[in-house]
């Protein structure tokens, strides 16, 4: 599905992401983890085309799409729910959700995957005239989450989905990715939260400074003494 | 009282066109938080577009008008391509002086075009120039249009913004500009289409303002752009319903001052305004003071 080659980004003269290759396969959960400043939400951005790498590839279901807008590649089916949600907090939440679908024309299709959407989180139905900004950290998160399945993506960026959570809001949160994943949308998800993510990804790699430094599935990860001693706490 | 409801007519007359400008330096302030200056200039351009099409065209006032605001979008559009766009991406300060470049170099290009005279609308005729009188109190015809084209303008500027996905784009480009982009919204078309709205509102009050008052020439944007600014400072920045409250309210001040007090200070009462509002309410009328994100 998504394939990243010895990408380099440079922040000015600060060389964020230094030569990373990763790949996410059809389906699969896969887990980027690592401290902070490691460049993780760099890559995604990146990815997304919110950031211009300065070399390497970036190739979606084997089309070159390194230099393409973010714009077409929300056609081409990328969704990235962004570090600290980034609704927009004037709008309600039906308007924040109407936007989701900015580059769809088919109404009836919209319509079907509102509905969908609602049941997700039936919260947003109750609150779909509501200013976004008034909704909760974990409400605002799930209009984040909806809003980025409204453009029917085939693989979903998940920028630190459970930041500023309570825990029990955590563990639904990722129940939520899991479903998502489960019902077809490939998800590519960055987390603090290293032990929670690793439990369900397919694959994981791990960022330091800007390199990839460990990969493997969660299973394997989940065992590594440099995992466990850097991520997992012991 | 008659003295006053006739300064209230006059007022909201004047305040119809402040308003039309402050729509577009809200509109522009809030999408890419600049300051433009050269939009004053854009409602000259418009009095003299209007005037063209009236004295050598021989057209009416409405298609003087609809020409008047294709063609000030179409400088808008040039201008922001032009000038602001490859600026994108530098410091607020290069594109604030950018601005102030650009308005110059429309009022002297003007100028070199047109010359630096003065010069009058044809004399109105027939519906134009009847009069209501009421006591003693006169309303004018040029004054009911207006009123009349400033309100239909504005019905139509909130329909785009709150009911068309374009103009829900222009709120989402807005506030979150990488937001936006994830949505898959083109920013920079969004922005060019702010700016095209807030142009043609200016050339509507370019031609406005000629059938008002009668006399133009290339140096006339000045005051009311910086007036205008004021009054959209007044209702809070970036808010569209504050600049229409601002134009009518700094318009209707003005004409109180001029025919209560004394007509030397109307501008310095308004540049007063300014300075208290600052003081007193930085983010305006309708704004809420919100803190500056860390």
């Amino acid at each position: 599905m998504l394939e990243i080659k010895d990408l380099h980004v440079y922040y000015g003269a600060i060389h964020a992401i230094k030569g990373i290759s990763l790949a996410v396969n059809d389906g699969e959960i896969v887990t980027l983890i690592g401290a902070n400043g490691a460049g993780k939400t760099t890559t995604l951005r990146t990815a997304s085309g919110l950031e211009k790498p300065a070399s390497g590839t970036i190739l979606l279901d084997g089309k070159d799409i390194t230099n393409t807008s973010a714009q077409e590649r929300v056609r081409m089916g990328i969704s990235h729910v962004p570090e600290g949600r980034r609704i927009f907090p004037n709008l309600t939440v039906l308007e924040n959700l109407e936007l989701g679908a900015y580059l769809r024309k088919d109404k009836d299709g919209i319509a079907r995957d509102l509905k969908m959407v609602y049941e997700r989180f039936p919260i947003l139905s109750d609150r779909k005239k509501q200013a976004a900004g008034t909704l909760s950290g974990g409400e605002q998160q799930m209009l984040a989450i909806g809003r980025a399945l409204m453009s029917r993506p085939k693989i979903l960026f998940l920028d630190e989905p459970s930041m500023g959570l309570a825990p029990l809001l955590v563990q639904e949160i990722f129940d939520i990715i899991k479903d998502i994943n489960r019902e077809g949308t490939t998800i590519l998800l960055v987390e603090q939260n290293a032990s929670k993510a690793l439990q369900i990804a397919n694959h994981a790699y791990v960022m330091e400074t800007g390199n990839i430094v460990l990969s493997g599935t969660g299973a394997e990860l989940m065992q590594s003494d440099e995992v466990k001693k850097a991520y997992l706490g012991g | 009282m008659e003295q006053f409801l006739q300064q209230i007519i006059n007022g909201i007359s004047l305040g119809s066109i402040y308003a039309l400008i402050a729509l577009g330096y809200t509109m522009v302030y809030g999408i890419i938080k600049l300051i433009n200056f050269a939009h004053g200039d854009i409602y000259m351009v418009g009095a003299y577009v209007g005037y063209f099409c009236m004295t050598f065209l021989k057209l009416g006032f409405l298609p003087s008008l609809l020409i008047a605001m294709v063609f000030c979008t179409l400088l808008g559009v040039t201008v922001e391509k032009i000038a602001y766009k490859p600026l994108r991406d530098s410091t607020r300060i290069a594109v604030l002086i950018t601005a102030i470049g650009a308005s110059l170099f429309i009022e002297y290009g003007t100028m070199f075009f047109v010359k630096a005279g003065v010069r009058s609308y044809p004399d109105m005729t027939g519906l134009l120039v009847k009069q209501f009188r009421f006591g003693d109190i006169v309303l004018t015809m040029q004054q009911i249009i207006i009123v009349i084209t400033t309100v239909l303008l504005m019905i139509l500027l909130q329909f785009i913004v709150k009911k068309t996905k374009i103009g829900k784009a222009m709120r989402a480009v807005s506030m979150d500009k990488d937001a936006a982009r994830l949505m898959g919204i083109n920013v920079d078309s969004t922005i060019s289409f702010t700016f095209a709205i807030g142009s043609a509102l200016a050339g509507a009050a370019g031609v406005l303002v000629g059938i008002y008052y009668n006399s133009i020439n290339p140096l006339m944007g000045i005051m009311p752009g910086l007036k205008a600014f004021v009054a959209a400072v007044f209702g809070g920045i970036g808010i569209i319903p504050g600049a229409m409250i601002g134009g009518y309210i700094i318009g209707t001040i003005e004409v109180l001052v001029s025919g209560y007090g004394n007509s030397m200070y109307r501008d310095a009462v308004v540049f007063a305004i300014l300075i208290l509002i600052l003081i007193v309410r930085p983010a305006g009328l309708l704004g809420k003071n919100t803190r500056e994100k860390v």
